[in-house]
């Protein structure tokens, strides 16, 4: 059904004015795939998106289906399918001749039409709902409506920007759930924009990270997860620790930073060999308790109860602010012993530093 | 075959960084009859302006126009009608609006009889205070049954007559423009002026009007461009020949009575620049004042 | 929802009546001017009293024979309805693509629409006059069409331009992506959508072109003439007609313009047209 091989985008680019908002994007997706293009607001995921869809020309570079160029074609020639974050549906039409608005467009006849609908409906369960109005729905099921409107065309491919960043945490996960089953039972080729990694990891079979238009990082989710190639992806992947500091030893793959108060041993992530190095570490690779590997002892500042742990922001004796998450329930000014496994450290020397919000371009 | 293909690509990628696409299309067939019809004619006219009849250089119409000071005389008999027009029929508006602003019942209702006056028309309006203010008309008669004068008050064919129609036609769209504004304005701002302590005085004075300010400038100068074609009402009820004898009468005269349409179209530039004149000034005043949102849902 | 109001202590009151009082005496005095026409175009004769002695509808027969009322009021639907249609027609499209983009020179064609707003319709009707004149379409249906549609297009890409941008970007994407081209996007989406949008300001333009007296009295010829025309030289020529059959030709006029301020009452919210303003004022 995905009705080609592979989607190749070379050095697209798209400036506006003076401003790069995606710079030489080079990225293939092959047909049944699910690509998520992952970053903050700004970093150029929705111009990329917009790009391939053909509602914003390129300044630059070209994109190819199997060996059809089609970044000249107007939107509506190139067969795809687009959810957007608002849902963008039809105010004036009702769910019916929303979802059927397309097929409309095509010609397609009567009969062929109200069946077609009817079974996009039922995917999204929907079919109780078709003449109302779009403002008479709640949120989720006008989502529902718009992904229905996409994939009853039976597009080449899925473009999503952000669909499920309007709706509520619970109804969140349920849609997620829902948009990833049916990609499985359609295996429609999808391109999925957000700003969130958990749902870049939940859904995607790839992941595009994305910084100021540029790619920081390609690859599966779990190695966008386990091996970010930078600070910056490990900044995104929720390695919410980055400690810069001063390295005292290197051998084999293993780098040791410390400071007077602090001492950690980690994995090198890159062949870099400066002075300082930045440790990557997530709060809930944290063990509590005194243990042989990169022992340390954290003040608490601040406790945040959160059900089956605590996620605690402290001081380390040599000053730094940490964030780690303990089983048990700690209270501001106590001090805690902690320790870390070595492989669960990353020892970036690459000198970047982690996201800055709004430092990103336009986009 | 290739190199033609990739010109047009480059073209298309520069087009696309400049913003310009098939759509800027749809503008041009409206852009077009705006310039035939109104650029066109324009640009004529101040040609012709620059060629008098009676010779003598290009700008003899405009030195004819500023010696002569029956011509001359009519930009200020024109501003000395347009100007207080206009601020009258904005300054009536600001309290008005300003107590109509709330909801209650028959705000729509008398919104709408504030409003209607704008189709009575020129001619009924002058029509009627031909009559109303007459010598013989119910005002003076009510004046002069209440004793309040001893003679009838003479308030038509001179300059009074036009302002005050200039009033009853100009009032109804400041109002509406100016009851816009307001209702744009967001009415917790005042509450939280009021829970700092500001009194009601303080509160329309440092929140409400600073914040009409622009809306104010904007709805003057819509009053004002109303107010300064004062033709037919300077006609009906005023003194043509003297003290209302306004620019647009003069332009009138020169095209259509003397038949000398390089000398009309000089009046009529000098009153395009009169104009633009006083909007620009009040478009620096303007823009002095916060412009940007006022958070109510009007905005 | 409803919204507490501020209750203000005793210093508003006074305030207050002097506002509604001058309300008030502005409402008294309107009312009777109209009074006054509309009893003397009912009334017999009437010189020096407080009201005329004997009523009569003779005036509006008078008016409708005498003035070619029926043929005046053809022509004035007529002249406005082609203006509202061309104007609609040419100027929907042109604020489609004022809303949606930005381009080099913007500013510039943002100016040209405005000027025909800002400046007095006599500065540019009297070149326009003598252009049409040269042209041989003085005088004539078309120019009389031509001269009122210089005011009204622009009117309308001002009124329109705030409407389209208040319409999601997004609808219309989604249209393209389900395969819609430019005309279907604009049947099929954007013209359902902005239906109260272009009656708010079709029949703004309809009130606007039945007052326009400037441009149609500047190029108007005696066949082409509308009601506001036909009334102001009637009444410009005192003599010729009983004043009370000019009085009842103003009160057939007023009642037309009313039925369709009403009419735009019912489908444009007063505070809808602020956005029109805010567009109207060049920064």
């Amino acid at each position: 059904m995905s009705g080609f091989r592979t989607l190749r985008m070379s050095e697209v680019s798209r400036r506006f004015g003076t401003t790069t908002a995606l710079d030489r994007l080079d990225l293939t997706i092959e047909g049944g795939e699910f690509v998520a293009l992952l970053g903050p607001s700004g970093c150029g995921k929705s111009t990329a998106l917009n790009c391939l869809a053909g509602l914003l020309p390129l300044t630059g570079g070209g994109i190819w289906l199997d060996d059809e160029r089609i970044d000249g074609l107007p939107p509506e020639k190139r067969g795809f399918g687009m959810v957007f974050q608002n849902y963008a549906l039809f105010p004036h039409l009702t769910v019916r001749k929303n979802v059927g608005f397309g097929l409309a467009i095509r010609g397609v006849p009567k009969p062929e039409l109200t069946r077609r609908v009817d079974e996009a409906l039922a995917l999204v369960e929907l079919a109780d709902q078709a003449a109302k109005l779009p403002g008479r729905l709640s949120g989720g099921q006008q989502q529902r409506v718009a992904i229905a409107r996409a994939i009853v065309i039976r597009p080449r491919l899925v473009l999503m920007d952000e669909p499920l960043s309007n709706l509520d945490a619970k109804l969140r996960l349920q849609m997620r759930t829902e948009i990833r089953r049916l990609h499985q039972s359609l295996g429609l080729t999808t391109v999925y924009v957000t700003h969130d990694q958990e749902e870049a990891l939940a859904l995607a079979d790839r992941i595009v990270v994305l910084r100021g238009g540029v790619v920081e990082q390609i690859g599966t989710p779990e190695e966008v997860y386990a091996q970010p190639r930078n600070t910056y992806v490990a900044g995104f992947m929720g390695y919410r620790n980055l400690l810069e500091l001063p390295v005292t030893g290197r051998e084999g793959g293993r780098v040791t930073l410390a400071e007077p108060g602090l001492r950690l041993t980690g994995v090198a992530r890159d062949r870099s060999a400066g002075a300082t190095a930045v440790a990557a570490i997530r709060p809930d690779d944290f063990t509590a308790g005194r243990g042989a590997a990169n022992p340390l002892t954290v003040t608490v500042e601040v406790a945040e109860f959160h059900g089956r742990e605590t996620a605690v922001e402290g001081v380390t004796e040599s000053g730094r602010v940490v964030h780690v998450r303990v089983p048990e329930r700690v209270r501001p000014g106590e001090k805690i012993e902690l320790s870390v496994p070595p492989d669960r450290v990353l020892v970036f020397g690459d000198g970047d530093h982690p996201p800055r919000p709004g430092a990103a371009g336009a986009g | 075959m290739a190199a033609e293909g990739a010109a047009r690509l480059g073209m298309r990628h520069r087009l696309a960084e400049r913003g310009i696409d098939r759509v800027l299309l749809l503008l041009v067939p409206a852009v077009l009859v705006v310039a035939a019809l109104f650029l066109y004619p324009m640009l004529y006219g101040v040609g012709l302006s620059l060629q008098p009849r009676a010779g003598g250089g290009p700008f003899a119409n405009y030195l004819a126009f500023f010696r002569d000071s029956y011509q001359s005389g009519t930009i200020w008999k024109t501003m000395r009608l347009a100007l207080p027009a206009a601020l009258i029929n904005v300054g009536a508006s600001v309290p008005i609006a300003y107590r109509l602003r709330g909801r209650f019942r028959g705000r729509r209702l008398l919104t709408a009889i504030l409003v209607l006056p704008v189709t009575l028309g020129t001619v009924l309006v002058a029509d009627g205070l031909l009559r109303y203010l007459g010598p013989k008309g119910w005002f003076n008669r009510v004046l002069l049954d209440l004793h309040l004068v001893d003679e009838p008050v003479r308030l038509i064919y001179n300059y009074w007559g036009v302002l005050f129609s200039l009033l009853i036609t100009g009032f109804p769209f400041a109002f509406l423009l100016v009851l816009s504004y307001m209702s744009g304005i967001d009415p917790t701002l005042e509450r939280a002026a009021a829970t700092l302590g500001a009194g009601p005085w303080r509160r329309v004075r440092h929140v409400t009007l600073p914040l009409l300010a622009p809306g104010l400038a904007t709805t003057f100068i819509l009053a004002f461009v109303l107010a300064f074609s004062v033709f037919p009402s300077a006609n009906l009820v005023g003194e043509p020949a003297n003290e209302t004898r306004v620019m647009a009468i003069a332009a009138y005269q020169a095209a259509f009575e003397k038949y000398d349409y390089s000398m009309a179209s000089t009046i009529a530039v000098l009153m395009g620049v009169a104009e633009l004149l006083v909007v620009a000034l009040v478009l620096v005043w303007r823009g002095r004042f916060y412009t940007g949102t006022t958070g109510g849902k009007g905005s | 929802m409803t919204v507490p109001t501020l209750r203000s202590g005793g210093w508003r009151r006074p305030y207050a009546w002097i506002v509604w009082g001058g309300v008030a005496f502005f409402l008294v005095n309107l009312a009777a001017l109209i009074l006054s026409v509309v009893v003397d175009s009912f009334a017999v004769s009437w010189f020096g009293t407080w009201l005329p002695s004997a009523f009569t509808t003779r005036w509006y027969a008078d008016a409708w024979q005498e003035f070619g009322l029926s043929d005046v009021l053809q022509v004035t639907l007529l002249v406005a309805l082609a203006v509202v249609g061309l104007a609609l027609l040419l100027g929907v499209p042109a604020a489609y693509a004022l809303a949606r983009r930005d381009f080099a020179g913007k500013r510039l064609v943002t100016l040209l629409l405005l000027l025909p707003v800002l400046l007095p319709p006599i500065t540019y009707g009297i070149p326009l006059a003598t252009v049409l004149y040269k042209f041989q379409l003085a005088g004539t249906m078309s120019g009389v069409i031509a001269a009122n549609l210089v005011p009204a297009l622009p009117f309308v890409v001002l009124v329109m331009t705030p409407f389209i941008e208040q319409i999601d970007t997004n609808v219309e994407s989604a249209a393209r992506m389900c395969g819609a081209r430019t005309r279907q996007v604009f049947t099929r989406v954007l013209v359902p959508l902005l239906v109260p949008g272009i009656l708010a300001a079709g029949i703004l333009v309809l009130v606007r072109t039945v007052a326009m007296f400037e441009l149609t009295f500047l190029v108007s010829g005696p066949d082409s003439q509308t009601l506001i025309v036909a009334l102001y030289s009637a009444a410009f020529t005192p003599g010729i007609r009983a004043a009370q059959a000019i009085d009842a030709m103003a009160v057939v006029y007023t009642l037309l313009s009313s039925a369709l301020l009403v009419l735009a009452l019912m489908f444009v919210n007063p505070t809808q047209i602020v956005a029109q303003v805010k567009e109207v004022a060049p920064e």
